[in-house]
């Protein structure tokens, strides 16, 4: 049997809506990962060092605000500083189409839009989890 | 709610008329608290805006105003809604982006320009800062000679729903329920026509909860209110009347206008047999409504037009006193001119095409609906009885007890769209292969920059002795419980101290609430 999939959920920024966050924390908990939930207003420091305390595989950010393109590059940022290159990170909220193309260049393939079914964010987790290598390939690197 | 496929005079045989409806304008007021519903006067159609500076908000407000809307009502940005100033590090890259900014007075003065504010109506959707946006508000009223005995509008002021949903939160809830507190003593002297809070289930709602539970959560809520105001010594009948509510308007057509009619009902009575209310205007509920955002879809969002036209009809079949209408772009982003001015038009061919408007409480009387208002009421009034038992919401809140509740529907909602037994359209059937691209409105990094110089001029030009004599002087009264913080406070703004500036001061003295995170 394979060890379970860590991942932290956390809610960046200074908003609230936690709908999101807490339902997919669930779907994943119950796809049989651990999840660990960091509750709201966190700062990228203190995501990326709940990450490196648990262990985690995945990194999960639920952003609804707008906030995205400050937040998610200082993430990413603060893995390569840290040399936490194999953990992966996801983001889910509302982030305009204009947008993705940014965060898949800094090495975010997981976005997901609002509508999307909690099984394909599951699947995704389950097949990207522990073998992201765009991290490593990066210059960097 | 389990549905049968008929009813008939059986199933609301316990009915009473002149107990449990009576006419509109009559105790209870289920069928409506107007005897004459919207031939008497229309809803008012107040639609949310607010994004990137005050100036450019502003405009948004006067191209509404020339377009019929008939109330304005802000949206500000998530730094305005925390208190915190656009130069502190947690506004980083938030500053006009889910609303507008206000930071000081000349904000308020810009957001305002060219608009009477004894003409005009305003909603403010504010509630941990609430206090200190109505001091500003005043503040730019009196500047303009504008007596604050003719301002009427609204402040949002539910810092309960906050803890248990939305989670704008700044102080632990007991100070934070005497900022609410201080709100209806001050207004009730000196703002007579204001709405001094808005018991709100929209965000409950949003965040996952049912019907039933929207509607208990809220109203549990609003006794909270009353229970405290009174403990503060006020009389119920000066500060009732000016309470309004706000509640979501959901998909699930007859439920939803259930749900209104028996808000009316459960709040008439609560008021007049708990609180031994006398006035009958403490006894009515009135509310404002919005069609529900979760509801929207990023998938094929013309549907959303149809989904929000709907909603907003149950709304009105509800006898709602006031809507907001989402707009069509609203799971992808702020709404852009051409598609909240759509939905306006919404209501307004509602309000104008559809011939709903002409008689009152057209639904009043049909088996089925006059069930499920009574069925909706029963499912609430237990979930109240439950709040009772545990000491009362803040009690309920810090066990986690709506949150949990919350989180579960929420998620069972989700499954339920998972497994296809609730169908959304567009979502998980009738799904399009092609993704159908609208416009959407972009908002730039420009008003952040913007409001940051804006808050350097302001701090370089003010009279920094002032500022925190003023604010030193709020912390001195926030320490006593006797001292009403309203003129407190309007004194710090009009020595032109910050939003942040003044809940800074405030956190000095009472602290930040933590939540515990609940899964």
């Amino acid at each position: 049997m394979s060890q379970k999939i860590r991942v932290v959920i956390a809610k960046p920024g200074l908003d609230g809506h936690d709908r999101g966050a807490k339902v997919i924390a669930r779907a994943l908990r119950d796809a049989g990962m651990e999840v660990i939930y960091t509750g709201l207003r966190q700062t990228p420091e203190q995501i990326v060092s709940a990450a490196l305390q648990e262990d985690a595989a995945v990194i999960g950010l639920s952003i609804l605000s707008g906030a995205h393109m400050h937040i998610c590059p200082r993430v990413v940022e603060l893995l390569r500083e840290k040399r936490m290159n194999d953990v992966l990170v996801v983001v889910g909220g509302i982030i305009p189409d204009a947008d993705v193309p940014k965060l898949n260049e800094i090495g975010i393939q997981g976005i997901f839009q609002p509508g999307t079914p909690m099984q394909e964010i599951v699947d995704f987790i389950a097949q990207n989890a522990r073998s992201v290598s765009y991290l490593r390939g990066s210059r960097d690197a | 709610m389990e549905r049968d496929v008929l009813y008939t005079p059986e199933s609301i045989a316990s009915l009473d008329y002149a107990r449990d409806l009576g006419d509109p304008g009559e105790f209870p007021y289920t069928r409506g608290i107007h005897a004459t519903g919207y031939r008497g006067k229309l809803w008012t159609m107040r639609q949310f805006a607010g994004f990137g500076t005050p100036e450019e908000t502003n405009q948004r407000y006067r191209r509404l105003l020339a377009a019929g809307g008939t109330g304005l009502s802000v949206a500000f940005d998530l730094p305005t809604l925390m208190g915190r100033d656009p130069d502190h590090e947690l506004s980083r890259g938030e500053v006009g982006k889910c609303g507008v900014n206000v930071t000081s007075l000349a904000d308020m003065e810009a957001l305002f320009d060219g608009i009477d504010l004894g003409a005009v109506t305003t909603s403010m959707t504010i509630n941990s800062p609430a206090p200190m946006l109505l001091a500003m508000y005043l503040v730019v009223a009196e500047q303009r000679g504008t007596d604050w005995a003719k301002l009427s509008g609204t402040i949002q002021n539910d810092i309960l729903k906050e803890f248990i949903a939305q989670k704008e939160f700044i102080y632990p809830p007991r100070p934070s329920m005497r900022l609410v507190t201080d709100v209806f003593a001050f207004c009730a002297a000196q703002v007579p026509r204001w709405n001094t809070i808005s018991v709100s289930g929209y965000h409950i709602r949003e965040a996952g909860a049912t019907a039933a539970q929207e509607l208990a959560f809220t109203l549990r809520n609003g006794i909270e209110y009353v229970d405290h105001a009174i403990d503060a010594g006020l009389d119920v009948d000066t500060f009732a009347p000016r309470i309004s509510f706000f509640f979501n308007s959901h998909s699930d057509f007859f439920e939803e206008i259930a749900k209104f009619r028996a808000a009316r009902r459960i709040w008439a009575r609560v008021m007049r047999e708990r609180f031994k209310a006398k006035s009958p205007r403490s006894w009515q509920l009135r509310f404002h409504a919005q069609t529900a955002g979760v509801s929207l879809t990023a998938q094929q969002p013309y549907n959303n037009v149809v989904r929000t036209a709907l909603q907003a009809l149950a709304a009105v079949l509800g006898g709602t006193q006031s809507l907001h209408t989402n707009a069509l772009d609203e799971a992808l982003a702020l709404p852009t001119e051409a598609a909240a001015t759509l939905a306006l038009r919404t209501q307004q061919i509602i309000a104008h095409e559809t011939g709903v408007v002409d008689v009152v409480d057209p639904l009043g009387g049909s088996y089925f609906l006059e069930k499920l208002t009574s069925g909706i009421e029963d499912e609430a009034m237990a979930y109240i009885d439950t709040i009772d038992r545990m000491g009362g919401m803040i009690p309920a809140i810090e066990r986690g007890y709506p949150q949990k509740e919350i989180a579960e529907s929420a998620y069972q909602s989700q499954r339920a769209v998972e497994s296809k037994e609730q169908v959304i359209v567009g979502v998980n059937e009738f799904v399009s292969a092609q993704r159908e691209e609208i416009g959407t409105l972009y908002i730039d990094e420009i008003a952040g920059e913007r409001q940051l110089a804006r808050l350097a001029e302001t701090r370089r030009r003010r009279d920094r002795v002032r500022v925190d004599a003023a604010i030193e002087r709020l912390q001195i009264g926030a320490k006593e419980e006797e001292t009403n913080l309203m003129p407190l406070l309007i004194e710090a703004v009009r020595a032109h101290a910050t939003v942040g500036e003044m809940c800074d001061g405030l956190r000095e003295v009472w602290g930040e609430y933590v939540e515990d995170p609940i899964i």
